[in-house]
């Protein structure tokens, strides 16, 4: 693989994360990610939906009419998206009655849609594949961050395994309640852009505009 | 433009391979992209495409799914009478109950309708088969209800265990699924399990908490008079209440959950659910 190739796949995981600087399908990072084992499922299963319709997109991009191009990417993810929540239904059962809603959900995810629009349109299946991976991993590392800290603080426990005893069971360890509400994705996502820009100072956005000091005539 | 995408990027490889039948086709891709004609097309064939492909998966998945469904109702009913055990196919294990249809109206056993191929979800939504719910009576928020409903009997001997009970209301967020396990008497609780709820994972998720859910072991439906006054209170039962055994603590952060609980309950166990069926057992014991 050439440095250029690489770069697709590697550089949605740091220096061009989808959730911590484009900051794209923040929504099912909030909603799913109290516990790590459907955020497990749900970043699989978000990988494959946008490598799939990114290919899908890619392989049709010279012949979409401009005018339903939108309306023609929305179909091809929703019946990706389908077929998934349905091979969920059949095949892996008990995750999926956790995860419910958020797989169908996936058809708004910004990401997705995101990806066919800035990549797939204008590049050939092969890079828009990659392109599909490397973004599904870059959200999938913040998610499975995200769910690990939030399931081990919230609940003491990992992928369900217990790993703190909790007061109630007659250990030490009191579950911080808030953990487990959607808010606190959002703030620890937001330390974790923090941290990120920190360690890459290059993702600070400029300001677009300052305060200046406007002279003012005093109106009495 | 790497390569790979040649087939379908350039309309003027396709012509040049295929025989004269690609004609149309080639046609068809040499439009110009934002013709009126062009844009019905893509639209027709890419919709019939995905159409095709979402309704193949959707029909060859679903024997499966339904499978799944149906295996996870008898786990749950195992897992709340306590009855499973590793190592014994739950279909195996699941012989051990009977699954019978009752009229809720008369309190009756149904014999014309077979309890294997009945579907209370269904029949619910069903108009023949269904009851709508005056809204004030309509404690659970559930709207309507099939006229008839499952329950699964364990028997010992000549007498029957445990009454299992198929339950549904409205909690927080969602509708919630379970069934209530009552004892012999038609009236202790041996255990309450949901098996389908969308509610906030840690708060009102916690109807799914072993801890809470013993905690409804061994309480009572009825009051001498024969009212449900099952409930499930905000904080913790007072060890001194006398009402404790009709008392559930509640759930910290999930008031509305737990109100939908105790709703339920009223709901199900009341005139309008199995009150007239449980009845007939009442005097027994």
């Amino acid at each position: 693989m050439d440095i250029q190739t690489k770069k697709v796949v590697t550089d949605p995981l740091f220096n061009n994360n989808p959730i911590a600087l484009q900051i794209l399908g923040v929504c099912s990072a909030l909603a799913v990610t109290s516990k790590l084992a459907p955020v497990l499922v749900m970043c699989l299963a978000l990988t494959s939906v946008l490598a799939c319709s990114n290919v899908a997109v890619s392989l049709i991009r010279n012949h979409i009419p401009g005018s339903i191009r939108i309306i023609v990417q929305m179909v091809i993810i929703s019946s990706l998206v389908i077929i998934v929540d349905q091979i969920l239904k059949a095949f892996l059962f008990e995750i999926s009655k956790q995860l419910s809603v958020f797989v169908g959900l996936i058809i708004t995810n910004c990401i997705v849609l995101g990806r066919a629009e800035a990549y797939a349109m204008k590049n050939s299946p092969g890079m828009s594949f990659l392109d599909g991976i490397g973004n599904g991993l870059g959200y999938s590392l913040i998610l499975i961050l995200v769910a690990t800290i939030r399931e081990l603080f919230g609940s003491g426990r990992l992928l369900d395994y217990p790993v703190w005893t909790l007061v109630t069971d007659g250990g030490w360890f009191t579950p911080i309640g808030i953990m487990l509400l959607p808010p606190s994705a959002f703030f620890i996502i937001g330390l974790l852009i923090w941290g990120l820009r920190t360690w890459k100072v290059e993702q600070v956005e400029k300001p677009e505009y300052r305060i200046q000091h406007v002279h003012r005539l005093e109106v009495t | 433009m790497p390569e790979g995408d040649a087939a379908l990027s350039d309309p003027q490889t396709d012509s040049s391979r295929g025989p004269r039948r690609l004609g149309l086709i080639h046609t068809f891709l040499a439009l110009p992209n934002d013709s009126t004609v062009k844009t019905l097309l893509v639209a027709l064939l890419l919709c019939l495409v995905c159409s095709v492909l979402v309704s193949t998966a959707a029909v060859s998945l679903k024997p499966l799914q339904v499978a799944n469904q149906a295996l996870d109702k008898k786990k749950n009913i195992l897992e709340v009478t306590k009855l499973m055990r590793e190592g014994t196919s739950i279909d195996e294990l699941f012989k051990a109950f009977e699954p019978k249809v009752v009229d809720l109206e008369t309190g009756e056993y149904v014999t014309s309708v077979d309890p294997d191929q009945f579907d209370q979800r269904k029949a619910a939504k069903d108009p023949q088969h269904n009851v709508q719910i005056p809204a004030d009576r309509d404690i659970a928020q559930i709207r309507q209800r099939a006229k008839y409903a499952m329950v699964y009997l364990y028997t010992e001997g000549e007498n029957v265990k445990y009454f299992i009970l198929p339950i549904h209301g409205y909690g927080l967020w969602s509708t919630l699924y379970g069934f209530l396990v009552l004892e012999g008497d038609a009236n202790s609780v041996f255990g309450l399990q949901f098996y389908e709820h969308l509610e906030t994972a840690g708060l009102g998720g916690e109807v799914d908490n072993p801890i809470w859910r013993s905690k409804w072991e061994g309480k009572l439906i009825y009051d001498e008079t024969g009212n449900p006054k099952i409930e499930v209170v905000k904080g913790a039962v007072l060890p001194n209440d006398p009402g404790a055994k009709f008392r559930v603590d509640g759930l910290a952060g999930a008031t509305l959950t737990a109100n939908g609980v105790t709703n339920m309950l009223r709901y199900w166990m009341g005139e309008d659910g199995f009150a007239k069926y449980l009845q007939q057992f009442h005097t027994k014991a």
